[in-house]
């Protein structure tokens, strides 16, 4: 099936994630999406399954104009999208899930849904249970359920979000030789991925998205580094940079691996200086976010050994690593870091240390207009939280932070954010550096931003993790080829 | 812009007025007059003196158990268990005070020693709840609910059974205590000026510990953003246990004054859906302790007004609930109504 996408337009408030997309997928083709976090792929894949709407814009299957209208709607035209995280119910039986999005009659017919189901897997050689419950299955299965399950009901169209993210080399293996069969028999596959290797083995045509726009399109041969200009831009200079002055080891890491659902992370050692930055890069999910939250304790490492200035604090509760100088500021401001409904002086009355029982109001009025102050936050002690702007809630986390600390540990703290703020809230960090010797370990998705700041960085890819490099030395194409598994070689040589 | 006071203050007088026509209809429907039911009511309960004192024994439970639930929802925590930590907590109070009636202590001391046993099975009983879902994984509102069921059965066995009258084991309950240890009351009344002020003091507390203290912010931390709750640095779980123990120790002291204060025994229904109704009048002054006592005051003389309305209406007394009912849907669907309105 034919898909074309014509002057797609998506606002999110005052951000326009779709600006006039103009696509073309001929059938049979296996269409790549590339694009870094926030580029707009999820977005423009959503519209076109019928998960948001476009504001303005058309959506031509065949030659034929469609509105679509909901998933269900999607799927009836012939659209089917797996998402990055199966879309699911993992309490369910295999064969439950599969005959969940089909419409017709108040008693399902089990019977020939497995058989259909059994017919379809042997086709594509996965072996599924269809009595398995769906939680026992791994990753990989689940998707070549969903696959199956959107083929069962139709689809001539299959959109793919980061479909090689978690699964294991085999399954990868026999994904890609399922779409590429699906690919001859006249399917058409959208592929989304930040996996330049993936792409550029799978796919016979590229498009790239970039800040709502898509920048350009290629055909095989490709060039990898154009690619990879396309994704990230040309780099824009923030000015100077600040020398480093070591001091003494903050934190330091020994053979330290993690796990969580989709990846593992094996034997990282790091020694963090007093004073340093480092900056994690790594396309989300790579898991960068969970070894920041393995240095607040808020992850337990399942081995390996971690230390505070000396003192092994391996396996402790995050309250321990707070009492010893770490703070911890998460991505999702107002849902993780603030506290919804409470104004900002009580605010600054929880974080500080307390005396007695009884607040005393008019103390906390006068630290909380002097944070406010210090800190430039556009709002008054009684403003609540969640009626401030991104800029300004990330404002206050920072002015939250106790002094003195030791480790700073900042996932996007600039996500949002205009470059004032930005520019204004890394001068704070900074200041924190300088003066009171901490150090910070900071998650970004923009790399300039990784580059500009950071001491060191580290690159995360699916579990993998660089040895620190200089940001010095590194270059932001350099940075882009290794975020996308190119040039591992070449830094561990 | 529309979310000055004047404005929230007309949409809460706009949903009581919603619920009182709601009741009128229901009225007219049944064919009996609104305005002699609303006016009996009021008769009823501010009528005369002794009407009144009857509002305030009804006022005593109400007022204490909504306490307590100002803590636990201050926490986040919908404690559903409050009918069996009131049971629970006249069950211990009932069997310290049988332990010590023949005992040689000052009845004095026998009766605050039979409170605090009160206070500390409704906070066990509580505690549980919180276990179950600090360690269990159980939703407070079902362990709670499963709880209450708990609760009754164990009170019915012990009136039955172990504490049965001699004789015969009665609906009626255990054998009344002894009149020196029951706590004293206002001449010609039933009241006990003791209990409200227990139940008086409470509410005070209550009211400064979440409006002034750390532990106060902390919990309301807790209960807004756990997650953040836990990066700034409180211990998550133990404040929501301390706060579950809490609002028990508040239920058990109302179970402990039904059976010190009101009945001088234990009875099967000892908890009377005081704690259900706590639940009702916390929603309705939305958690704000400052409102706690007039509206549960409100509430008492409604269930007590409308007990007469069967004898000179020949309507039955639960058109109280009804309308306290009523009431709570309406300014939650007004407040509901109003934060849509507010965010267009």
């Amino acid at each position: 099936m034919q898909v074309e996408l014509r002057h797609i337009h998506k606002h999110f408030g005052a951000v326009h994630a779709s600006n006039d997309i103009n696509l073309t997928i001929p059938a049979g083709s296996i269409q790549g999406i590339l694009g870094e976090n926030g580029a707009g792929k999820s977005t423009l894949m959503k519209a076109l399954s019928g998960f948001i709407f476009a504001d303005s814009g058309e959506i031509l299957l065949d030659g034929k104009p469609v509105h679509i209208a909901s998933p269900a709607d999607a799927i009836n035209h012939g659209v089917g999208m797996l998402h990055q995280d199966p879309l699911d119910f993992p309490p369910m039986k295999v064969i439950d899930n599969f005959i969940l999005g089909r419409n017709g009659g108040l008693f399902p017919d089990r019977r020939t849904a497995a058989k259909e189901f059994k017919e379809l897997a042997v086709q594509f050689d996965f072996s599924i249970d269809p009595d398995a419950y769906v939680d026992m299955l791994t990753v990989g299965e689940r998707q070549q359920l969903e696959i199956l399950r959107l083929l069962w009901l139709g689809a001539r169209a299959l959109i793919l979000d980061e479909p090689t993210t978690g699964i294991s080399l085999p399954q990868k293996e026999k994904l890609f030789a399922t779409l590429k069969k699906l690919a001859a028999q006249g399917m058409t596959i959208i592929f989304v991925s930040h996996k330049l290797e993936d792409v550029e083995f799978l796919c016979n045509r590229v498009a790239v998205l970039r800040q709502g726009q898509l920048v350009g399109e290629m055909l095989p041969p490709f060039n990898v580094d154009k690619l990879v200009e396309m994704m990230f831009g040309k780099v824009v200079s923030f000015g100077g940079r600040y020398p480093l002055t070591p001091g003494a080891s903050t934190l330091h890491l020994e053979h330290i691996s993690l796990e969580d659902v989709r990846l593992q992370i094996r034997d990282v050692t790091l020694d963090v200086r007093a004073g340093e930055v480092i900056g994690l890069a790594g396309m989300e999910g790579s898991g960068q976010a969970t070894f920041l939250q393995a240095c607040a304790g808020l992850v337990r490492p399942v081995a390996g050994k971690l230390s505070i200035k000396g003192a092994d604090v391996t396996g402790q509760t995050h309250h321990v690593f707070k009492h010893k100088g770490v703070a911890y500021l998460p991505a999702a401001r107002l849902e993780q870091g603030l506290v919804p409904g409470l104004s900002l002086t009580e605010h600054f009355v929880l974080a500080e240390e307390t005396h007695g029982i009884f607040i005393n109001r008019d103390q906390a009025i006068r630290l909380a207009q002097d944070r406010i102050k210090t800190f430039n936050i556009k709002g008054t002690p009684v403003s609540t939280v969640e009626s401030l702007s991104g800029g300004n809630q990330q404002r206050a986390l920072l002015a939250l932070l106790r002094t003195p600390l030791s480790l700073i540990l900042l996932e996007h703290p600039t996500r949002g954010l205009d470059i004032e703020s930005t520019m204004y809230i890394w001068s704070k960090l900074k200041e924190r550096c300088a003066q009171d010797g901490a150090a910070i370990i900071f998650i970004s998705a923009d790399l300039d931003e990784v580059l500009q700041y950071s001491d060191r960085v580290l690159v995360f890819f699916t579990g993998k993790v660089s040895s620190p490099l200089d940001a010095e030395k590194v270059t932001v194409e350099q940075l882009g080829q290794l975020i996308g598994g190119k040039g591992w070689e070449a830094i561990h040589a | 812009m529309r979310n000055n006071k004047w404005f929230n203050l007309g949409v809460q007088l706009a949903a009581v007025i919603l619920a009182l026509l709601f009741v009128t209809v229901i009225l007219l429907l049944v064919k009996a007059p609104p305005l002699a039911a609303f006016q009996n009511i009021m008769i009823g309960s501010v009528g005369s003196w002794a009407k009144f004192s009857d509002v305030l024994i009804s006022f005593v439970p109400l007022l204490l158990v909504t306490s307590g639930l100002l803590v636990t929802f201050a926490a986040g925590l919908w404690n559903i268990g409050i009918e069996g930590q009131i049971t629970l907590g006249a069950i211990f109070a009932t069997w310290m005070m049988r332990t010590l009636q023949d005992s040689t202590l000052p009845p004095a001391l026998i009766i605050i020693l039979t409170i605090l046993a009160g206070m500390f099975g409704g906070a066990i009983w509580a505690a549980l709840a919180g276990a179950l879902k600090t360690f269990g994984g159980v939703n407070e509102i079902f362990g709670g609910l499963g709880l209450n069921f708990v609760a009754t059965a164990l009170n019915i066995w012990l009136i039955f059974g172990p504490w049965k009258r001699p004789g015969v084991a009665s609906m009626s309950g255990t054998v009344p205590f002894d009149v020196k240890l029951w706590l004293p009351m206002i001449p010609d009344t039933r009241l006990s000026a003791w209990a409200l002020g227990i139940a008086i003091v409470g509410i005070i507390v209550t009211y400064f510990l979440l409006q002034g203290t750390y532990f106060g912010l902390r919990l309301k931390a807790v209960g807004k953003n756990t997650h953040a709750a836990y990066l700034l640095g409180i211990p998550t779980w133990q404040y929501m246990m301390v706060s579950f123990a809490l609002c028990g120790v508040f239920a058990g002291l109302a179970g402990a004054m039904q059976v010190t204060a009101v009945y001088h025994r234990l009875i099967p229904s000892i908890s009377s859906g005081y704690g259900y109704l706590g639940l009702m009048v916390a929603m309705l002054v939305n958690y704000q302790a400052a409102w706690a006592a007039p509206v549960a005051l409100f509430f008492a003389a409604l269930n007590i007004g409308s007990i007469q309305l069967p004898v000179v209406l020949k309507l039955d007394s639960t058109l109280a609930g009804v309308l306290q009912g009523a009431l709570v849907l309406f300014v939650l669907l007004a407040d509901g109504v109003r934060q849509r309105f507010v965010k267009k």
